[in-house]
Order: C-alpha cells, then structure tokens, then sequence
C-alpha cells in the first residue's frame, strides 16, 4: 500500500486562537479515514486544509508524493461533499454532476456521459433534469457525492455529510457510502462529531481535541482500548473511577467505588491510575446472593428502556456506574430499589492515560 | 498566501479601492482643507483659521438656519413615524391574506420610484395661493377668497416631506414587525394582558429598533434636502442645504460652504452613530 | 355597531386617508395633465392632449431627456462595475482598512445628496476638470455606489460560501466560478439594485445640480422651468415619468418574485 497523503507538522493559527495544533498523519491509498471529535476540535479545519480551502500557518501536506500545501483547490486532484450539499441552485443536477467536467473544457456529449455514469452510482441517472431544490435530503446528498467523483479524485473529503438528514436516512447512507468506498476503492476522509458514524464506516478513526490526535486506531482499537479517559467517554460509555493499585489477597486489586476488584493486566501495587468499564461488559445478577470474585454490590437507582437492551444505573454507595442488561424476552423488567451484584472481570477492566491538559 | 491567489484578490479589490478613495476620501478631505480657508473677495484662498467655523456658531443668521433645519427634520421623521406606524401596525397584524399585504406594502414602497422632484412639484400646484386647494375650497364656498396659508411656509414644507419620505419610515417599522413572534403577542394575551397593555409592553418596545431605523433615515435626509424648502418653503422656510448651495452659487464664498458642509456631515454622522448603537442595543433581543 | 366592527371600521377609514394621502397627488398629477386650461385651478375644464404635443415638440426637453438617458445609463453601469466587485471584497475577502472602507462606500445612503455634490464640485476645479455630464456621471455613479453595494452585499451573504469553494474545489478558476457561479445567482439583485440605481440618476438633482455644466438633466430642465412658473407641461412630463416608473416597478417586483420560487 502507499500513502496517498502524508501531513506533516500542520498548524493553522485564527489570530491567536490555535485550529489545528501541529498535526502529522498520513493516509493509506484506498483507505477510510475519519476525524472524530467535538466542534471546535480541529477536524474541520484539517479537512478544508487538505482540500485547500485554508492555508496552513506552518507545516506540509503531501498528495501522491507531490507537496501541495500552497496549491489552490481548484488544482489539487482532490475533491469534496460539502456538509450543506453547497448544490449550485441555479443548474439542474446533471449540469450540477458534470460542472467539474464542464470547466475542464470536456466536450459537452462526453459531460454528459460521464454525469450519467455518477449518477447510476449513486442511483439517480432518472433525476438529471431535475432541478436540486426539487430534491429530498437523501437525493441532494447523493447528487453531491455524484458530482464529487465525477472527476475521479485521489481523495475524497466528507464534511459532516449525513448531519442533515434525520435518522433512519443517515443509517442507510451510511450503509451507501461504506459500499461506494468498497466499489469504487477510493480514498475517503470524513469528518463527523457521531461516534456511531465512525466506528460503522471507517477503516481507521482520528479522534482528535484541541487541535491535536488524541488517539487513532482501528473502530475495534478505539472501542476495546481507549487510551484516555476523553477517548473512552467519547467513543461509547464507560465507567470511570481512579483507584491506588493495592495487593489483596488473590493478587493485585483496584477500588471501584469502594469496592475491590482484581486488577487488570499492566499496572503494579502502590500505583494509582484511572480504569474503566464498559456498560455492557459487566454481568449482571439480581439479588442478594450472587457474586464471587470481583463482584460489586449495589441496587438499581435508575431504568432506561432501549428496547434492545436497557440500561441500569447502578448505586454502588459510594458512586453510581452504569450496566447494560440485554432484554432476551422472558426476563422481567428489573425494579427500582432491586439488589443487585455486578461481576466485573480484570480483563474487562481498562487502564486510561490521564489527559494531557488540552 | 500564494501569489496567484493575491493577485486576484487585487484585481477584484483594486477598483472599488481606488473608486473610494479618490472619488470620496480625496473629496472629503479637500472639503475639510477648504473650510479652513478664506474669503478674500471676489474669490477666496488657501489660509489654517477657524473664522469659518466661527461665523457659523457665533452669526445668528447661520445657526437659527441650523436650529430650523433640526426642527423640521424632526418634525417630519415625528409625522412619518405617526403614519408609518399604524400603516405598518395594520399590515402586520390586521391583514390577513398575504397578497394583499404585499400589495399594500408595495403601494407605500413604490412611491420612491417616482421622480422625487415630481412628487415635491405637485404638492406645490395643490397647495398654491391659485393652487387646486384654493381654487377648490372657493368653488365649494369654504373660502371667499384664496388663502396664502396653505404654502410658503414649514408646514408646507414639512407635509411635502412627510409624503416624500414616508417609504423610508415604513420598511424599518414593518420589517420588525414582522420579525415579532405572534406567540409572545399570545403568551401576553393567555397571561389575561389587555390588547393595549399587551401593544405597549411588548409590541411597542420589540419595534422600536424600526422606529430608530426609520427615524434616523427619514431625519438624515430632511436635514440635507434642499428642493422641498424651495418648491414650498417660505422665506422662513429655509434649510442648511439651501444656505451651503447658496455659498457656491451666488455669494461665492466656497469655505464657508465648506465648513457649513461639515459641520451638517458631523451631525448627520453622529445621529448616524448614536442610533447604530441604540439599535445594536434592540438586537440582542431575539437572540 | 359591536366593537370589532367599528374598530374594523376605524382601521379601514384610517388606511385609505393614508393611501389617499400616497395617491392623490399623483392622481392630481397626472389628472392636470390632460386639463385644457394652462393655469392648474379647481374646476378641470376639459380634455386636451396640447400639453403632451407641446412636450414632444419642444427640443430642450428632448436635449435634456436624452442627456439624462445619457447620464443614468452610464452611471448604472460605471456604479455596476465598481459596486459587484466591492460587495464582493465586502462578503469575501479579508484585508487592512475594511471597516473604513465598509463605512466610506456606504456612507451616502444617508449622507445627504449636496456633500457628494459639493465635495466633488471642489474637487474637479481643485484638478482643473471642466463640469460637464461626464462630471455628472462620476458623481451619479458615487453616491450611488451604495445602493448597489447594500443590495448586491446581502444577497450575497444570503449565499452560502460552500458555493463558491464548491466550484473552485471542481477545478473552476475564479472567473469561471464567478460568472458560473456567483453572478447567476446574484443576478436579480444586480439587475434590481441597477434599475434602482438607474431611476435614483435619472431623478437626481443635488449632485446634478453642482457638477452640470452647461447641458442639463431632464430634472434639472424641470427644476429650471418650475422656477419660471407652473405650467400643465410639467405635468406631462410628469405623468410620463410616473409611467415609466410604473413599468419599472411592476419589472423589478417581477423579479423578486422569481427569485423567490427559485430559492425553495
């Protein structure tokens, strides 16, 4: 494989206040990146470097080898749905697909062509005529996609693009887009703030902060090994607690509210750290026996239904925790005020950096 | 920033740029450069006195000038705001059908595209002593004979001018009223608020950045016109414009025009200001 | 009478004392126009058309309308070339000295029309340049600068900026993206802030008024011969421009409305 872009040492500065603070990453041909994190973070800021539309205070970006840090987007092989479509409103969605083709100087039979082949790519070949404001949400975001790989380019830049549709549609775009990635093995990179958007879609996720890389890693990586407190509350839930590692007497054990628990793998006695859990990693038992090893105690103090699942929060006295309970069908609803024992396992157990201050 | 980039930006700037600058800085600054000048009949030169500014202070004959001309222009903006008001009230909130708002918004608003000069003409011919008022009043036996009431003088001056520049009073007002939620009209109303006290505690206070608006507009350009004071206005009828364009014209006398030009510049700018602020005030009402 | 009906009532007599107040003049105008007596006197005393053919046959009034053709074209064109790329720099483009420039070009909005004219006035004698109806134009196409600026400026921030990088991300150069892009879709406040403009010169007197040389307007023309007394000509050449006001207007509402279905 070979790297399709490399960023090196990038930093964009807004008068005093740091966008993007001294970013190095590189992309592989054929992969799918997204940037994840809160507003403000950087990502979009990263993103409209790459395609051109922000030039750096300082550092490189490299397309295929070639440094195109100070080239204008309009001549970088690179090319971008915007997270407003940004359709033209005054042409219809075949002039729309084919302007990129079109003030390339192509002859006007062969736009035409092409617009057409993009659009059955996207499944709207019957819409060319069709002006874009006659157009649903999903259809929009689809012309847009069409007319961004019309032109065929290295990479393709996803600016928050499912942010505007409800639900149920940006489910099934999400399915569309992983599947045009697939066929088409484009580059993609993708902005999004929705955890869920990138752990479905994405080869490799960027979860950034403040302008720099928190972490990145594969969707199972980030989920299974968040390497901060950030990361782990962003990407899923989890249950943090800070705990001094103390010697028990099965081996090394953690405080978790109050309670011990063994300790994970990684960490010695006399050190202090943050852990975590995941909601659902936990096994639940109801009453007041259970237990055994590494079991907390406590009570239910809260239920939130899901449907598939609900969630409990769990009074463990000196905190609450959060567990899920999957819903198997003929398992009653658990009561507020019912004892109930968490079994927590040492390798369910998650050790996190403590934050750089960002 | 790369090179192409810049000079593009260069290209799109540079005429508006130089445009500005020499046809509107460059000019106010001569203008400032004269009005420190001196009159030295039949022609006047290059001096740094103030004596300009001065006379226009200290000369009654120049500052009661300056006093009517605040009066009428506020005058005026009081009389438009009184019409454009409930005219703007009414389509808002009374007018049901949105064509016909529409249409009676036009109607106001349309006016403007008439040649102003016209507009100020033709209230001459209606309010002249042989004028159609008179004649008419005679002919239904009101009068006996013409009246000179009706023009030469600043309420002449001052209806010509409402009518003139009501369009100017009206589209502020009833942007902002259009802007109000009918919700907080009905939140008033379920509280058990009587219509008036619900239109003096909520709609009178949420338009009143439209009243500014239209105010200082229609102020602005009284302050400077100089056509309605001389179609209709009366010896006493005279306004500052007429007194600067005369200073160019007959009494020959540029720096004193200049410095008049000024001293009318820094009132409308501080007017200009000081309801820029008053309104920036109103909008982080709806925020 | 109940109480909604009266008020009902009020409201009506209310609004048509304004609109009549709008209207009647015009009407009165327009209505003496077509009266056969020269002096303008209450009772009309009959139809005549003498004051339109006096118009069509009196060569200063035809000089000074094309002279005024002359000027308001020019001037909407030279205030059309600065204004587009001034809102532009307006809306897009960071640099030193906006917020002067900003306040600078919009200032004669409500800046009263005799500063422009006697700024420029001084101006031109201070670099020797004979008044005359280019003098004219130049200072038309100033104080209307703004008009044009205001309108074009926020169509334009109605206009997401995706657009544009939009186009130029699809490999469009600026002029491409500008006259592809940009300019359809800012067409109709262009051409509506340019009719506005065009209206606003050909009407205009205060600027006129001190850069004329010895050509006039057809306000200026009108200006002159009310100073002689008021004749019913005045009053034709009145209706006449309130008709091609008319037309202006039922064109510029035209676009709105097309503008508007366009952005649903």
């Amino acid at each position: 494989m070979s790297k399709i872009i490399e960023i090196e040492n990038l930093t964009k500065t807004f008068g005093k206040v740091v966008g993007v603070d001294d970013i190095s990453l590189s992309v592989e041909q054929g992969e799918f990146v997204t940037l994840l994190g809160p507003s403000g973070c950087g990502k979009s800021t990263l993103l409209r470097m790459i395609g051109g539309f922000e030039e750096p205070t300082s550092g490189r970006i490299l397309l295929d080898g070639q440094d195109v840090t100070h080239v204008p987007p309009s001549k970088r092989a690179v090319n971008m749905v915007f997270q407003d479509y940004a359709l033209f409103p005054h042409l219809s969605v075949g002039k729309n697909v084919g302007y990129g083709l079109r003030v390339a100087g192509m002859p006007r039979r062969e736009v035409r062509e092409k617009a057409l082949e993009a659009l059955a790519l996207v499944g709207l070949e019957d819409r060319f005529d069709a002006a874009p404001h006659m157009l649903s949400g999903g259809q929009r975001q689809r012309v847009a996609l069409a007319r961004a790989i019309v032109r065929r380019p290295k990479v393709l830049l996803l600016d928050e693009p499912l942010s505007a549709l409800d639900a149920n549609l940006r489910e099934q775009m999400q399915v569309e887009l992983k599947a045009l990635h697939t066929k088409m093995g484009l580059t993609f990179i993708l902005v999004t703030h929705d955890q869920t958007e990138a752990l479905t879609m994405s080869d490799r996720i960027v979860v950034m902060r403040g302008g720099k890389i928190v972490q990145m890693g594969s969707p199972v990586d980030l989920y299974e090994r968040p390497a901060t407190s950030y990361v782990a509350g962003f990407i899923g839930s989890t249950n943090q607690f800070r705990s001094v590692v103390a010697t028990g007497p099965t081996g090394p054990q953690v405080q978790c509210f109050g309670q011990p628990i063994s300790a994970p793998a990684g960490v010695a006695p006399g050190q202090e750290a943050l852990f975590g859990f995941r909601p659902e990693k936990a096994l639940v038992q109801f009453g007041e026996e259970g237990g055994g090893p590494d079991t907390l105690r406590g009570s239910v103090a809260d239920i939130l239904y899901h449907g598939q699942s609900v969630r409990l929060m769990i009074d463990l006295g000196a905190g609450e925790v959060l567990v899920d309970l999957p819903m198997s069908g003929s398992d009653g609803m658990p009561q507020v005020g019912d004892a109930v024992s968490l079994r927590v396992g040492a390798d369910k157990i998650m050790v996190l950096a403590d934050e750089v201050a960002a | 920033m790369n090179g192409a980039l810049r000079l593009k930006r260069a290209l799109v700037l540079s005429p508006p740029l130089l445009w500005t600058f020499l046809f509107m800085f460059v000019p106010y600054a001569i203008l400032l450069v004269y009005s420190f000048w001196q009159q030295k009949y039949p022609t006047f030169v290059p001096a740094f006195q103030f004596g300009n500014y001065v006379q226009i202070f200290t000369d009654p004959q120049y500052f009661r000038v300056i006093l009517r001309t605040l009066k009428i222009a506020f005058f005026v903006s009081l009389g438009a705001a009184l019409v454009a008001y409930p005219y703007a009230y009414f389509l808002v909130f009374r007018v049901r059908k949105p064509g016909l708002r529409l249409m009676l918004y036009m109607a106001v608003v349309a006016p403007l595209w008439v040649s102003y000069l016209l507009r100020a003409y033709t209230w001459k011919t209606i309010l002249g002593t042989t004028g159609i008022l008179n004649s008419f009043l005679m002919s239904t036996g009101i009068l006996s004979e013409p009246s000179s009431v009706f023009l030469y003088n600043q309420t002449a001056m001052i209806v010509t001018l409402i009518y003139v520049f009501i369009p100017f009073m009206v589209m502020p007002i009833y942007a902002v009223l259009e802007k109000i939620p009918h919700s907080l009209k009905e939140a008033s109303a379920d509280l058990g608020v009587g219509r008036v006290r619900t239109f003096l505690s909520v709609t009178l206070p949420l338009s009143i950045p439209g009243i500014v608006a239209g105010f200082t507009m229609t102020f602005c350009l009284t302050f400077g016109d100089f056509i309605a004071p001389f179609l209709v206005g009366g010896p006493d009828g005279q306004m500052i414009a007429n007194v600067i364009a005369s200073q160019f014209g007959a009494s020959l006398n540029w720096p004193l025009g200049a410095a008049l030009a000024l001293v009318m510049l820094m009132i409308v700018l501080s007017i200009i200001t000081v309801s820029d602020k008053f309104e920036r005030l109103g909008q982080g009402r709806f925020a | 009478m109940s109480r909604s009906l009266s008020e009902r009532l009020a409201w009506v007599v209310g609004i048509t004392l304004i609109l009549a107040f709008l209207y009647l003049p015009i009407a009165v105008l327009v209505a003496y126009s077509f009266n056969a007596s020269r002096s303008l006197t209450w009772p009309m005393t009959g139809f005549t058309l003498e004051w339109y053919q006096k118009l069509a046959a009196n060569e200063a009034l035809i000089d000074a309308f094309y002279n005024s053709l002359y000027v308001a074209i020019s001037a909407t064109t030279l205030t059309l070339i600065i204004g587009v790329p001034a809102a532009l720099a307006l809306d897009r483009i960071d640099f030193p000295g906006k917020g002067l420039f900003r306040k600078l070009i919009l200032l004669p909005i409500a800046l009263p029309g005799i500063i422009t004219g006697i700024s420029m006035l001084i101006l031109f004698r201070s670099l020797g340049i004979r008044l005359s109806l280019e003098a004219v134009i130049v200072g038309h196409a100033t104080a209307l600068l703004a008009v044009v600026v205001t309108q074009v400026y926020a169509r334009l921030q109605r206009l997401p900026n995706s657009l544009q990088e939009a186009s130029e991300d699809l490999g469009a150069s600026g002029l491409q993206t500008f006259f592809l892009i940009t300019l359809p879709n800012i067409k109709t406040a262009v051409i509506g802030s340019g009719m506005l403009a065009f209206t606003l010169s050909f009407d205009e007197i205060p600027v006129t008024f001190f850069l004329t040389g010895r050509d006039n307007t057809l306000p200026m023309f009108i200006w002159s011969t009310m100073r002689r007394g008021l004749t019913p000509e005045i009053n034709a050449i009145g209706s006449l421009i309130v008709l091609m006001s008319i037309v202006l207007i039922f064109v510029s509402v035209r676009l709105q409305r097309n503008t508007k279905t366009q952005q649903k």
